[in-house]
Parts: structure tokens; C-alpha cells; sequence
């Protein structure tokens, strides 16, 4: 059936879901959309601090969108994505952005990564009313829809992951006196906030930051040591969590670590604390590590999206490692097909927007359902928790939990889908 | 009262008449240029005149007084951080943003410029990294001031109604940011073939006899300190307008190395070389990014090749232009003028011009 709507683009297919005028011929009917081709931008760190790992996710999605351009596009319409790098400099970011909306033209800004880099150009995007979609961050910044009416986010909000975290940690791990570990801007004090809220402020042992421009955490680790913590949360991008497990190795502190999405990532992880320890250390630092995943998981060969998306890796990137970077990327480029493929075939700027705002997308290869709304532009609104294993394998422990940011936490129902038969919405 | 008629005679001296014809005259073809171009070319504009503010203040500094800075890029974030507090819960006009940041600039300038005056060579480049490094830090530090790795984002400045609901910000912002290059070199310039100019000069060729022939070099290496400042807080301060945040990521040591990097591409010592020095470190990352994407290179080598190009063509020019483009362009001249059997500075006979970077023994 997927196949015939595409083959048949000109019959009408899907319009009983659709308000919006998919028949007809295809229009230069915003900036960045020809008759041929729809245009996309990025600003990514493709170099600097963040560049392990995150340098991954852009080439991933273009991979995604080479092979939605192979298999007939969105109406036609071939996706250009034109990423480029700012190295987590949010000066760059800012410059780079201008070049993108008023220079190359784009339709939207697409996964800008960086939550410090992002929030320097949002306010920006939305006065020249460029869609704004899917920010590569878990900051709950994204969410406010008077004061940034075209941004929306995609993974789910680091408070709704603290929360989860926290609740896990209360159950399954209760009684054990706990730290906290977290990068000093939005991203960490967001996953504190949601941690507070289920283990409550006044019981945590020790409260430890770091800012990413020092790679010194020995003081922080042995405060958490001397605190007598059993239990670290850490609020880490990927080369902190390898610090702090490395620092905590060194000083022989072994407590139950449990780490935010972000900074979990087991291939990437691996190859840090080999690089970092020079070869002395490896993977094995990660068993019984915890975390959470609003995505299959990577080695979950049997899943259906990751059939998918690991074949579309070994066609187009085969260079770059199959890791969660490189899923993210070609997730969120399912997810931006999806939102192209609701808004009819010939949008404008506006009209997507309302469009993503009405659509109520699918969740495609997410666990959990996205949240958009004309007053909500939260992406997934759920995770799962996942454990690691002394071998370094994954898996996920008990039920997608949802919630929002005040709101309570509630066990996810619906049950996981899969893609269409030709891999494009 | 010989003095009087003197300060009187400087206001209109031929000097100031000739530098203010040819300010005009930069300003209507800028004016005329930026009106031309798209709404992007007229942002990298900005660019330029942001960054030909502060070299032209380096070079005052550097080139003329001969101290080494490497701490400008920390002066422009004095310059962007008092403006993107001003404009925290404020709205205020431009003109007294700018003003503000430049004074408060130069006060940092006055506290740095004593202690530098006491520093030679090697240790006053080590000073002013300190500053370039640790002031950054203070931002993550005190976050509740300076708004941490995210810093603090500036409203732009909308164009007069005057101008009409279409007329791109970009457009004003670039006007806004070319009268200030206009009238900081025309300042410079003016600033050079004074009496204090001169004391700059002789300083940097030799304290000892600066020092004899009555010049108090402490105090004039501090003014230069304090004028050198006050150009970096300008340009700061416009910076925070240019980029729409203020992040201390945006102020780090690599942007005092590229100032340092501009004057000298640029042509030490010449006015006219801070301004090509800045095209250059506008115009250039931007070809080499657009050259190492057209290459189609695994995304490793990729992602680093504009920088490593960028080093490349930095070392080549320095190797074959030593005197840096101004250098270049005035022996070009030179030489077609022999050729054509004028002879050099016929216009102005028997003064040596201090700012041809060739004319310097």
C-alpha cells in the first residue's frame, strides 16, 4: 500500500487524514521549496568539544534523506540538507545561522544541535518566522510556544527524563544514599529538577557540577566519594561520563551509576575511555551502569526500525560507526519526513507549522508519543530505563513511563509500530 | 595665546581637511555598496567594520606603540557583556549603549594599561593572555549575572520607521557598524599625526630616547592602552548587536589570536591594513569552508580541512607578503610610480609617512 502511494504520487493517497490540498502539481510555495526540491538547514558541531559522537548525527540524517530521495522523496520533492559546523561555539552558531536563512535560503532550520548554541539563534528564527524544528537538546526552552511559536523539540525533555530516572531510582534502588553528577547550564539543572521532584531536594547526599571547557572532575568525584553516595546520577554529555567513570575508577569509588540518555551511549563511551585511560580501560567501567532510551535500542536487531535504519547506515555511511548518534540522526530525519508528508504538497512556512501543531505524527521509531500541539512543541514525551551489562549489552527494563514536566508520571500504553514497507512515511 | 592660535590652526590643518574628504568619501561608497547587496552580504559587511574597529585599535597599540596584546579579544567581551546588561531590562538608544561600552572598556583599559606599562616583550604577551583566558571564566562563574556557557542574548536594534517596514535590520545594523569603523579611523588617523602620535612612535622605536627627548613613556604607553581598549570595546559591544548573544565561548583566546593574526596579515603599523586584515578574517574561513565542502572528503578530514586551509593560506601570504597586504600594495605603487617617473610623495614633500609600513626604516 505504502508503495503504491508512492509510485502513484498524483492518487490522491491519504487524504481522509489530511485537511490540507495534496492533488495538483508541486509549487515554489515557500523560500527553500521548489518545484523539485525542499532546502533544510543545520548548524552542528562537526568540530570542538561536543564533535565525538554528535559529528555523527547530521551525516546520519542526510543518509536518511539520500535514501528518501532514492525512493521518490516527499511529492516528489528530492530533501537538500545543508548542514554545517559551529563547532558548539554559539557565536558561530549565530553567524552561520544568518548564512543559512538569508543566504542559502532555507524552508526551516532542522536538529540544530546545543542547547547554549541554539538558544542563541532562537529568538531570531522565530522573528523571521523560520520553522524551527526538532532541536537536537532535551531543554524544556523549546517548549514555550508564545515566546518561540516555530520551535519545536524532538527528544524527550531532561526534566521528564530525571523523573523517570528519579522513580527508578526510588523503587528499584531505594534506600541508598544518592549524588548527583550534571553539567552546569540548562541541560543538567533541567534533569536535576525532575530528579528533585521524585527523590525529594532535601535528601541528596552531594550535588556536583561540572562546565565543559574543565576536563578536571577529580574534586567533584571524591566529594561524591566522601559524601558516602552509593548511587550517581550524571547529567553528562559523552566525554564527562568517561571522565567521571575514569576519576571515580582511580580513587577506587564504586557506586551505582545511572546516566541520562545523552552521555550513555555504549560504542561512543567504549572508544572514549579507551582514548581516555590510553588503552588501559575499556568498556567494562560501563556494567551495571543505568540509563533510559526513547529508541530501540541499537543492538536490538530484531526490531523492525532498526532492520531499517542499519541497512540505510551500511548503504550510505558505512564509514561511521552504528551507534545511537547515527540512529538519533536518521530517527529525527524519519520523524521531519513525517511532518512534510502531513503538511500537504505544497506548503508554506506557516502552514507546516500549524500542520505539525494538528498532525499528530506517529511515533514512528519512538517509544513513546510525540507531544505537538498548538500549545505544546515537546517531542517524545517518554522514555524507558535501560541497563548495561558487564559485557556491555543493553537492554531495557520494565514499561515506557510518560509525563510532562509538572504533571504525574504515568506507564505508556501503546504499543510500538512499525515503518512502512519501503521505509518512508 | 601663540598656543591658542596654534590648537586653532590644528582644527582646520590640512591634515584633518584631507582625512575628513576621504572619511566622507568612504562613507558614501559604503553607504551606496551596502545598499547594493543582498541582506547576507550586508551582515558579513558588519563583519568587517566590527572587526576593522578593534584592529585598528590593535594596530594603535601593537603596530604603533609597540606593545603586544593578546588580551583584545577578552576587551571586546567587556565591551559585549556592558551592552548586553544594558539591554537586559533596558531599551535604550544605540548611540548610549555604545558610548557606555566604550567607557567601560577603557576603564579596564586604564587598570590593564598601568600594569602593562610595566611589562616588556614576552611578559606583557603573557599579561594580556592571562586576560584573555581567565576573563571568559568569570561569566561561567558568576552566572547569574552573565548568564553562564549560554550567555545573554541582545534584542536587535530595529531600523527607524523612517526607512520603511521593509528595510532589511541587517542593512541598519551595517550602517550603524560602518559609521563607527568611518569614525574610529578617522579618530586614529587624526590621533597619528599628532603630537601624540608621534610620542606613540617614538616610543616604540626607542624608550631611552623618547624618555630624553621629554616624552613620559609610561604615560603615553598607558594612553595607548587606554585608546587600544576603548576600540576593542566598541567593536565588543557592536559584536553583541552583530551575533544576538553574548557567550563566553564567543570571546576565547582564538579570537584574540585572529586580531593579532588580521593587523599582521593586514600590515603592521598601517591604519589601512587593520581594515584589509579584517576582510581577510571575514572572507576567507568562508571561501575555505566553501572549498573543502566541494570536495566531497570523508567526514573526518572534512570537518577539519577549512581550518587546516585557512592555516595554510595564512603561512603562505605571511612568507610572501611579509609587509602584509598594505605592505604589498604600497610597493606595488612605488614601483609603478618610478616607472612612470613620478616621484614618491610628491604630494606632500619632505614628510615622512608614518603610516606606509615600507617607508619605515
Amino acid at each position: 500500500m505504502a508503495v503504491g502511494c508512492v509510485v502513484g504520487l498524483l492518487a490522491a493517497c491519504g487524504n481522509s487524514t489530511s485537511s490540507t490540498n495534496n492533488s495538483g502539481t508541486n509549487t515554489a510555495s515557500a523560500p527553500g521549496i521548489t518545484a523539485t526540491t525542499i532546502t533544510i538547514g543545520s548548524t552542528q558541531p562537526l568540530t570542538g568539544p561536543a564533535a565525538p559522537g554528535y559529528s555523527e548525527i547530521a551525516p546520519a540524517s542526510n543518509a536518511y534523506f539520500q535514501y528518501l530521495n532514492a525512493h521518490g522523496g516527499i511529492f516528489g520533492r528530492k530533501i537538500t540538507y545543508n548542514y554545517v559546523d559551529d563547532g558548539y561555539n554559539p557565536t558561530i552558531t549565530a553567524s552561520q545561522t544568518r548564512k543559512l536563512v538569508l543566504q542559502d535560503k532555507v524552508f526551516a532550520i532542522f536538529s540544530a544541535l546545543g542547547t547554549p548554541t541554539h538558544l542563541a539563534v532562537a529568538d531570531y528564527l522565530n522573528t523571521e518566522k523560520v520553522p524551527d524544528l526538532f532541536v537536537s537538546s532535551g531543554c524544556n526552552c523549546w517548549n514555550d510556544v508564545s515566546k518561540y511559536p516555530n520551535t519545536f523539540g524532538w527528544q524527550p525533555d531532561y526534566t521528564i527524563e530525571g523523573k523517570v530516572l528519579g522513580q527508578y531510582i526510588k523503587q528499584s534502588l531505594s534506600g541508598k544514599k544518592v549524588g548527583y553528577f550534571f553539567q552546569n547550564d540548562e541541560f543538567g539543572l533541567d534533569g536535576v529538577k525532575g530528579l528533585d521532584d521524585q527523590l525529594g531536594a532535601s535528601s541528596i547526599a552531594s550535588r556536583q557540577n561540572y562546565v565543559p571547557t574543565n576536563t578536571n572532575v577529580g574534586p567533584q568525584i571524591a566529594a561524591l566519594q566522601a559524601s558516602g553516595a552509593q548511587v550517581v546520577v550524571s547529567f553528562t554529555i559523552p566525554a564527562f561520563t568517561a571522565l567521571a567513570l575514569l576519576t571515580a575508577a582511580k580513587l577506587g569509588y564504586h557506586p551505582t551509576w545511572v546516566v541520562s540518555n545523552v552521555g550513555s551511549d555504549v560504542p561512543t563511551l567504549t572508544g572514549l575511555l579507551t582514548t581516555f585511560s590510553k588503552g588501559a580501560v575499556g568498556g567494562q567501567l560501563l556494567g551495571g551502569l543505568v540509563t533510559d532510551t526513547y529508541l530501540p535500542l541499537i543492538s536490538d536487531s530484531s526490531n523492525p526500525w532498526i532492520k531499517l535504519f542499519k541497512g540505510i547506515h551500511d548503504q550510505y555511511i558505512s564509514s561511521l560507526p552504528w551507534d545511537g548518534n547515527v540512529l538519533y540522526g536518521m530517527a529525527d530525519a524519519y520523524t521531519l519526513a513525517q511532518a512534510f508528508k502531513a503538511a500537504g504538497r505544497n506548503p508554506t512556512r506557516s502552514s507546516f507549522v500549524k500542520s505539525l501543531e494538528s498532525a499528530k505524527l506517529s511515533n514512528g521509531p519512538g517509544l513513546a508519543p510525540f507531544g505537538y500541539s498548538s500549545t505544546n512543541h515537546l517531542g517524545y514525551l517518554g522514555v524507558q530505563v535501560a541497563t548495561i551489562g558487564a559485557d556491555g549489552t543493553e537492554t531495557t527494563a520494565g514499561p515506557v513511563f510518560t509525563s510532562s514536566d509538572s504533571g504525574p508520571i504515568s506507564q505508556y500504553g501503546g504499543s510500538a509500530s512499525s515503518p512502512p514497507a519501503n521505509g518512508i512515511p | 595665546m601663540v598656543a591658542a592660535q596654534l590648537r586653532l590652526s590644528r582644527l582646520v590643518s590640512p591634515t584633518l581637511s584631507r582625512h575628513l574628504l576621504l572619511a566622507l568619501g568612504a562613507a558614501v561608497l559604503l553607504l551606496l555598496l551596502s545598499a547594493q547587496i543582498g541582506a547576507y552580504d550586508d551582515y558579513q559587511l558588519t563583519a568587517v567594520a566590527i572587526f576593522a574597529v578593534a584592529t585598528a585599535g590593535l594596530t594603535l597599540l601593537t603596530g604603533l606603540n609597540g606593545q603586544l596584546s593578546l588580551g583584545h579579544g577578552a576587551l571586546m567581551a567587556v565591551g559585549a557583556y556592558t551592552t548586553s546588561l544594558l539591554l537586559k531590562d533596558h531599551q535604550l538608544a544605540v548611540v548610549v549603549v555604545l558610548l557606555v561600552s566604550v567607557l567601560s572598556t577603557g576603564l579596564i583599559g586604564i587598570v590593564f594599561g598601568y600594569a602593562a606599562a610595566r611589562l616588556r616583550g614576552p611578559y606583557l604577551a603573557g599579561a594580556t593572555l592571562t586576560l584573555a583566558v581567565a576573563l571568559p571564566q568569570v561569566a561561567t562563574r558568576y552566572k547569574n549575572i552573565f548568564g553562564g556557557e549560554e550567555g545573554l542574548t541582545v534584542t536587535p536594534t530595529a531600523p527607524p520607521a523612517w526607512l520603511g517596514a521593509d528595510f532589511p535590520p541587517e542593512r541598519w545594523l551595517a550602517w550603524i557598524a560602518l559609521a563607527a569603523a568611518v569614525v574610529t579611523i578617522l579618530l586614529l588617523a587624526n590621533l597619528l599625526r599628532s603630537s601624540a602620535g608621534r610620542a606613540f612612535k617614538a616610543v616604540r622605536d626607542n624608550e631611552a630616547a623618547a624618555a630624553l627627548a621629554g616624552i613620559d613613556v609610561a604615560r603615553t604607553q598607558v594612553l595607548a592602552f587606554v585608546i587600544s581598549a576603548s576600540c576593542a570595546g566598541l567593536a565588543g559591544a557592536l559584536f553583541a548587536y552583530w551575533s544576538g548573544v553574548t557567550a563566553p565561548a564567543g570571546f576565547s583566546l582564538s579570537l584574540s589570536l585572529q586580531l593579532v593574526t588580521a593587523i599582521v596579515i593586514g600590515g603592521l603599523g598601517s591604519l589601512a591594513g587593520a581594515v584589509w586584515g579584517s576582510v581577510v578574517l571575514v572572507f576567507v574561513p568562508a571561501l575555505t569552508s566553501g572549498m573543502a565542502s566541494s570536495l566531497n572528503l570523508p567526514s573526518s578530514i572534512a570537518n577539519n580541512l577549512p581550518l587546516a586551509i585557512y592555516g595554510a593560506i595564512l603561512v603562505i601570504a605571511m612568507l610572501m607578503v611579509p609587509y602584509g597586504i598594505q605592505g604589498a600594495l604600497t610597493r606595488i605603487l612605488k614601483i609603478g610610480r618610478t616607472r612612470w617617473g613620478r616621484s614618491p610623495a610628491s604630494g606632500n614633500k619632505g614628510v615622512v609617512d608614518w603610516d606606509d609600513p615600507a617607508a619605515d626604516p
